[in-house]
């Protein structure tokens, strides 16, 4: 853990007696005392979640002849200003080499939000598919990241960025003043939850985050992170996604623009038509075991597939998981067994997102 | 961490509780505080012989799943079924409300192979 990079709140973490533990490169909070209750906490309260090992890069190009826009699944040309888009960064063969979020900042500027694990190979990747005329840097060293998730996340924000954020709609930004200087806020987050991601000066992240607490946002850590993006049924990079997935694989089409050229779009357009060998599924266990990632998923006493994420819901009380099976088994519905080491456990297939909260895309 | 005077403890963080012939057993403050909050208990067959040391039974945290270790060898009579719907009874009591499984035990010798409370704190400030 010595060599693993700090966010600028180390140690006010470390103050909060918060589990550290290694991810993406950095040391990180996995907890500050209990996983459940800081799961509990975003979808009843409020939360704040330090993200600042989160990737950001800059890039600025001529919409009229955008390099940008087929370097990536992401419209870039077509998304409004003030408007930001989920895609993925992908191979010739369509596997994903990394999921993000692209902001359109100004008519020539965006910002794309990536994973800590793929930051430097994600700038290299579209740094060498831009044309000779972008402009393209990595602003990860500079930038805090904070996410302020929950139905109070609104309570708690009004209080420092204004009653202006509530203009805001889901997947939407703007620049607010905050602790002296304009800043990037975006309805947007990982949690299913309403919810804010703030985008700060190095300088100003502890401030910030003492701002957020005393108008009562709860710390959370990665722990409640991850049951919290598995209970919307959102894909995690490393488990969902990985360069042997293709998003169509991912039961991600919805979220790729086909009428537009990018790298990978024939290999998707490939299975798209012809179908695939495996194909994402979420699932409930029958009871409160917890199925884990790369436990076999079984019927009939042969292998099907593969888990490639699983948490025990305290919302739903019973373990739930994603992952890959023969298409025909990730149907609704489907009965299949989860090998636990222990025995087995019984799952049947459901339709994500495993919970839906009213707080996501509420008026304010 | 806490550690209750009078049982006896392994080095894997499992607590026995002798009372003449019967025992109860369950795991150590040390060892909730570890494995996060406990999200499923497995109840140990009734009737199962275990040996001292072998496993008696699994449980799951959000954290990772564990084998549980029997501090002594005797047959499984009782699981706390408390636990079925409130397996955070053991991160909140896991002395007393956390209890796992009572056995019918068949050697208290046994405990010769076993840390007392003083050990096993000795045991745990070698660990921190």
């Amino acid at each position: 853990m010595a060599d693993d990079k700090k966010t600028p709140l180390f140690d006010e973490h470390v103050r909060l007696n918060a589990l550290m533990a290694p991810f993406a490169g950095y040391c990180m909070p996995i907890h500050y005392g209990s996983i459940i209750e800081e799961t509990k906490i975003t979808r009843t309260g409020c939360s704040i979640f330090d993200i600042s090992h989160m990737g950001e890069i800059i890039v600025k190009e001529n919409p009229e002849n955008c390099s940008l826009d087929m370097a990536i699944t992401v419209p870039v040309t077509k998304i409004k200003e003030g408007s930001c888009k989920y895609g993925f960064l992908l191979n010739e063969n369509g596997t994903v080499i990394d999921d993000l979020i692209v902001y359109r900042i100004k008519s020539d500027e965006w910002m794309i939000v990536v994973n800590a694990s793929n930051e430097s190979r994600d700038y290299e990747t579209i740094k060498s598919r831009l044309s000779s005329s972008a402009f393209i840097e990595n602003i990860s060293a500079g930038v805090a990241k904070f996410d302020v998730q929950g139905p109070k996340a609104y309570d708690v924000m009004k209080k420092i960025a204004g009653t202006g954020l509530a203009e805001l709609k889901y997947f939407t930004f703007k620049k607010f003043p905050l602790l002296g200087e304009d800043r990037i806020i975006s309805r947007t987050g990982y949690t299913g939850e309403l919810g804010f991601e703030v985008y700060l000066d190095n300088k100003n992240a502890l401030a910030f985050w003492n701002e957020a607490i005393k108008n009562g946002a709860a710390p959370a850590g990665l722990g409640s992170r991850d049951i919290l993006r598995s209970e919307a049924g959102l894909p995690l990079y490393g488990d969902e996604l990985t360069e042997e997935i293709t998003p169509v694989e991912a039961g991600m089409e919805k979220f790729i623009d086909f009428e537009k050229e990018f790298t990978g779009k024939a290999a998707l357009v490939k299975q798209k038509d012809g179908g695939v060998e495996k194909k994402l599924c979420g699932f409930k266990i029958d009871g409160r075991r917890t199925p884990r990632h790369s436990s076999s998923i079984v019927k009939n006493g042969s292998a099907i597939g593969t888990v490639s994420s699983g948490v025990f819901s305290p919302h739903l009380n019973c373990g739930i998981g994603m992952g890959y099976v023969k298409p025909q088994s990730a149907e609704i519905g489907t009965v299949f067994e989860i090998d636990l080491g222990r025995g087995t456990a019984s799952a049947t297939v459901v339709q994500m997102p495993f919970l839906k909260s009213e707080s996501i895309r509420m008026k304010l | 961490m806490n550690v209750t005077e009078g049982y006896f403890y392994t080095k894997e963080h499992e607590w026995v509780k002798i009372d003449g012939k019967k025992a109860k057993i369950g795991i150590t403050d040390y060892a909730q505080h570890k494995l996060g909050d406990i999200t499923f208990c497995e109840p140990p067959e009734k009737g199962f012989n275990v040996k001292q040391f072998g496993v008696i039974t699994g449980i799951e945290s959000v954290k990772a799943a564990s084998d549980i270790y029997s501090p002594v060898s005797g047959k499984v009579i009782g699981f706390n079924g408390e636990l079925e719907d409130n397996p955070g009874l053991i991160n909140s009591s896991p002395f007393e409300k956390g209890w796992i499984a009572e056995l019918e035990i068949s050697d208290a010798s046994e405990t010769k192979n076993l840390l007392d409370a003083a050990a096993y704190k000795k045991y745990l400030e070698g660990l921190e």
